[in-house]
């Protein structure tokens, strides 16, 4: 008799856990839309200058990469130690690679420019 | 302008006669012609002999069987480790060959020499090429294959059949390279083979593109081996083995696998840009239309930096071992030699700029580069003194592994000063591609990652195979190569800041001659020492009977690879060990339960053999192949055939076998029964055919 | 319920899947690991459009051959795939019928594929008005972020029909559980890409 009384519990606590990460997804495609739709929105629409509108895409962006990460991967701080330190040493890492790429081509362009040739 | 327009056929793509390496000396018989083409042809011969041979052997022995089912389709980290070393030691051969040809021209090159400069460029391409791609990265992803899952108290890596795949795609690369000797020429653009001379307007042969295929099979290769020995490390470990308890080599492993994942996509973007610049017409790196040389040299070097460190890692983590070992002594300073691995590992990454100080961005960018590759010495620093203090009142063997970490100190901390000399960019641009780096990058590579990967061969070699190698043709060989390395490389320096430029096939300052013929010299002691290794090796197996040590511990090993038979039984482990401190083994010899029977022994399970090795090495050298050569049908059907050949695995499902407890146990009770019938040995007799791999345990430093 | 420590990224099956959820870990963290050198490859191609917007050539730049419209559409299509995956990942974990667990999949293909189409369309037309790679440096690299995108999704398409044969042959056992949480695990970063896609390339190319 206990055991079917556990049986329904453990059904229970399953039900609830499912309708718990179906809401993750949910919340997860909410905000991503949102995050979407206003710098297409400023883009399309709106006239605003040039470089602040730039770091407002680049924050959306961020913002939702952080979304999915969150709602649709499931990565959070619940990790194992391992999964945490890769996504981060892989931040790191990417953000070196990148900003050394463009600080190093920029300054290249900078004072290696060949006058314009067809 | 792309070269796809140019082809002499629909079935064989730009294949023809003129491909071939006499071609060119008949159509044209000059001097030049004559011995370049008898070079080429000769070299040419060896490859095609060498294959000859080999399939007579195996035929003549009936040995096909035993290759397939044994080897090529082994799952087994152990089989697959010796295969790579077996790439490795072939390929150092040639590379040798071609290292002691640029040294033989340079010695007569006052005033011309006897190579043409397009043979001579292709000399140098090769070398590079090889002994980075196709010697060193083979011969550290062998050693590491072999030993960490043992180290680390496992049965195999995380995914055994991608360890295949990976030795599949390196053997395909290294045979894309050894064909360039047979059919067509290989690229005379350096290792690193800068665009726009790369370019198809400036280079239209086949060249650069067996160049870019081969790099490409083979860092494939390489960024699947790196996610394997990662997530072993991370997963397979035993119970009790945390990762402050790991021996020293499997956390360089484990570094070295980090810097393989995160170094080779720029690399395979860099070459996939240029392929499609030469193939397709894109303008990534061409001189008009808004094309960017810089951009590949930026690539290239945000690999090619942490490239070097994944050589030089895995060498150090081979010399705590040895110097531990034969000190009988505890590594010195774990904890920092931790620290130093991974500052090293994150650093390597930050550095890459110093590759090309002199291309023009800033002299603010220029210093920040600048410092942070000082200050990636001082890790390395850290590391040496650690080893000096190993060995203090320790009580040194000089065996063969020993011998060769006794060349590597002195010789690498001159190689790293110098490497301190070029961080700065006031000093580069003085010796940026003179000589001079050539002697740096050398004294940093042949004293540390190929004296590194010698003393594990030596080392580990008992372990692997059941018997120990002959100590005096190793000496001989160690003392060799120091030295020949010393002679060939040392008067570089000089001839650097005297003004010679690298990759010069001629120069008419006569004062370069006697420095010239030093250097000359030093490679023959070079080719000396490899003749040594292989008579090494036949001697060894010719007494291999009196030189056995199968009770696996021939010098009173640390880690737990030693603690069991000499070869090991298939699946490592009779049983998982439980793990309680540092030098794992070491702690069980001390307490007294290194060699108990267990209570019970469990069926194992192991990895079916796989054909996806051999399979995916024949559709990638065939795929590579069709594309250097325009042969669209073959580069369409092999592609399909790739994809279908993953789709197919993917359906597998049977692809695991048992090994029964009864079996288990019958190999573990013969082993422990050897161990019980051997005699232990005193390290002082640990070289003589007395040894059978039992070990009277000597507390650190104390003679019994 | 407490929630145990995840083992790996992604929907965890949990210990309702028995040892199924102990093999998956070693999976998952390796396959993990593959997605962040996939990520470093993208950076990579990345940094080489930011620095090469420039290098137009006198050809057409961002403002001549980019469709804020077209983008949208495939941003939307893009992340209510991954939604749809989502939703697939749950019929699998909770263990509903395969009918639904092969619908939500179906319905990720449709809306990948549809992703594709449009994106195709894209390029053509961006042929047509001259916006071809062998152009300009610009161009070279723009067409080897997007379409490397495409094909990575391309390769997803592929996978998701051959993990639908294997269930229908195998049903849902061992290996082909981890083949749905490993493309789950694809198809989410594909789409996080897509974000760094349309902002980086499309967004600011046509601020």
């Amino acid at each position: 008799m206990s055991e079917q009384g556990d049986n329904c519990s453990d059904q229970l606590a399953l039900e609830q856990q499912e309708r718990r990460e179906f809401r993750s997804y949910v919340w997860g495609i909410g905000l991503a839309l949102l995050l979407t739709l206003v710098p297409f929105a400023l883009v399309h629409w709106v006239g605003i200058p040039r470089v602040p509108l730039l770091i407002v895409i680049g924050a959306f962006a961020l913002v939702q990469m952080l979304v999915h990460f969150r709602f649709f991967l499931h990565i959070g701080f619940k990790q194992k130690r391992e999964d945490l330190q890769l996504i981060l040493f892989s931040t790191l890492l990417l953000t070196i690679m990148v900003a050394g790429t463009i600080w190093i081509m920029a300054s290249l362009a900078l004072r290696m420019t060949m006058p314009a040739s067809p | 302008m792309s070269i796809a327009a140019v082809s002499t056929g629909p079935f064989l793509g730009r294949l023809s006669l003129d491909s071939l390496p006499f071609w060119q000396m008949l159509q044209h018989p000059t001097e030049n012609n004559i011995i370049n083409g008898c070079i080429a042809t000769g070299a040419a011969s060896m490859v095609v002999i060498g294959a000859i041979v080999t399939i007579a052997l195996l035929t003549k022995y009936r040995k096909w069987g035993v290759l397939w089912s044994e080897w090529l389709t082994s799952p087994d980290h152990k089989k697959i480790g010796i295969m790579y070393v077996v790439i490795a030691f072939v390929m150092l051969a040639r590379a040798l060959i071609e290292a002691a040809l640029m040294r033989g021209q340079q010695a007569f090159g006052l005033g011309g020499g006897f190579l043409s400069p397009d043979h001579f460029a292709q000399l140098f391409s090769t070398h590079g090429t090889i002994m980075i791609f196709f010697m060193a990265m083979p011969f550290l992803t062998g050693i590491i294959n072999y030993v960490m899952p043992m180290q680390i108290g496992a049965r195999d890596v995380s995914f055994p059949v991608l360890n295949s795949i990976s030795l599949g795609l390196t053997a395909a690369g290294a045979a894309l390279v050894m064909i360039s000797l047979v059919i067509g020429k290989f690229s005379t653009g350096g290792w690193f083979g800068y665009p726009p001379y790369t370019e198809a307007n400036f280079s239209p042969g086949v060249g650069p593109d067996y160049w870019i295929w081969s790099l490409s099979l083979a860092s494939l290769g390489s960024t699947f081996t790196g996610i394997n020995f990662a997530v072993t490390i991370y997963k397979e470990r035993a119970p009790g083995m945390k990762l402050m308890r790991l021996p020293m080599f499997t956390w360089t492993a484990l570094c070295t696998a980090i810097l393989m994942i995160f170094a080779m996509p720029p690399l395979t973007v860099a070459t996939a840009q240029l392929a499609l610049d030469r193939y397709l017409g894109f303008h990534y790196f061409t001189n008009a239309l808004g094309g960017n040389m810089m951009h590949f040299a930026n690539l290239f070097w945000l690999f090619g930096h942490p490239e070097v460190y994944i050589l030089i890692l895995p060498a150090f983590g081979v010399y705590s071992e040895v110097i531990s070992t034969f000190s009988g002594k505890v590594l010195y300073g774990y904890r920092s030699l931790v620290a130093a691995t991974m500052a090293i590992g994150v650093l390597s990454f930050t550095v890459w700029l110093h590759h090309f100080f002199t291309m023009g961005q800033s002299a603010n960018i220029n210093a920040v580069f600048g410092i942070a590759s000082m200050l990636i010495g001082i890790p390395t620093g850290v590391k040496i003194y650690d080893w000096m203090l190993t060995m203090f009142r320790g009580r040194v063997r000089f065996t063969v592994p020993m011998v060769y970490s006794l060349g590597f100190i002195p010789l690498f901390v001159l190689g790293g000063m110098s490497g301190i000399l070029l961080a700065n960019p006031t000093v580069d641009y003085q010796v940026h591609n003179t000589v001079f780096l050539v002697a740096h990058f050398h004294n940093v590579a042949v004293p540390g990652v190929l004296f590194g990967m010698l003393a594990a061969y030596h080392f580990w070699f008992p372990k692997a195979f059941g018997f120990r190698l002959n100590e005096r043709w190793g000496i001989f060989s160690a003392l060799c190569w120091i030295f020949g390395f010393m002679l060939a490389f040392f008067p570089l320096y000089a001839l650097g800041i005297m003004g010679l430029p690298r990759r010069t096939v001629a120069y008419t300052e006569p004062s370069y001659v006697p420095l010239e013929w030093v250097a000359f010299l030093g490679a023959l002691l070079i080719l000396a020492a490899l003749a040594g290794l292989l008579v090494q090796l036949w001697v060894s197996i010719k007494h291999r009977d009196e030189n056995r040590v199968f009770a696996g511990d021939p010098w009173d090993g640390r880690s737990l690879e030693w603690s069991m038979s000499a070869p090991p039984p298939e699946y490592n482990f009779a049983v998982i060990p439980v793990v309680r401190g540092r030098d794992a083994f070491t702690m069980a010899k001390e307490e007294g339960v290194a060699f108990q029977p267990p209570d019970a022994y469990e069926n194992i399970e192991l990895p079916q053999n796989s054909a996806m090795g051999p399979v995916i090495a024949a559709i990638g050298f065939a795929l590579a192949f069709g594309l250097v050569w325009h042969i669209w049908w073959m580069v369409i059907l092999f592609f399909v055939a790739a994809v279908a050949t993953m789709i197919v695995r993917g359906f597998a499902r049977d692809t695991t076998r048992i090994v029964t407890a009864g079996e288990v146990r019958q190999e573990h009770r013969r082993w422990l029964g050897a161990v019980a019938a051997a005699t232990a040995i005193s390290r002082a007799q640990e070289r003589e055919p007395a040894n059978a791999g039992l070990a009277v345990h000597e507390s650190d430093g104390v003679v019994p | 319920m407490s929630q145990e420590v995840m083992k790996h990224p992604g929907l965890n099956l949990g210990p309702t899947h028995g040892k199924d959820n102990e093999a998956a870990e070693r999976m998952m963290f390796g396959f993990w690991v593959f997605m962040m050198s996939d990520a470093i490859l993208f950076g990579m191609v990345f940094a080489t459009y930011v620095t090469s917007i420039h290098a137009t050539a006198g050809g057409p730049g961002p403002h001549d051959l980019y469709d804020i419209k077209s983008a949208f559409i495939e941003t939307m299509l893009l992340l209510t795939s991954s939604f749809a995956f989502g939703m697939a990942s749950l019929a699998l974990k909770y263990k509903h019928s395969k009918t639904r667990l092969i619908g939500w999949l179906a319905v990720t293909l449709v809306l990948g594929v549809s992703f594709l189409g449009f994106e195709l369309h894209d390029l053509i037309t961006m042929f047509a008005k001259g916006g071809v790679p062998t152009r300009s440096g610009y161009l070279s690299a723009f067409f080897d972020l997007v379409p490397l995108h495409g094909l990575h999704v391309t390769a997803a398409c592929i996978w998701l029909v051959c993990l639908a044969g294997q269930i229908a042959r195998y049903g849902l056992d061992t290996k082909t559980k981890l083949g749905i949480m490993r493309l789950a695990l694809f198809w989410h970063f594909l789409d996080i890409v897509w974000i760094a896609i349309f902002s980086v390339v499309y967004l600011a190319g046509l601020t």
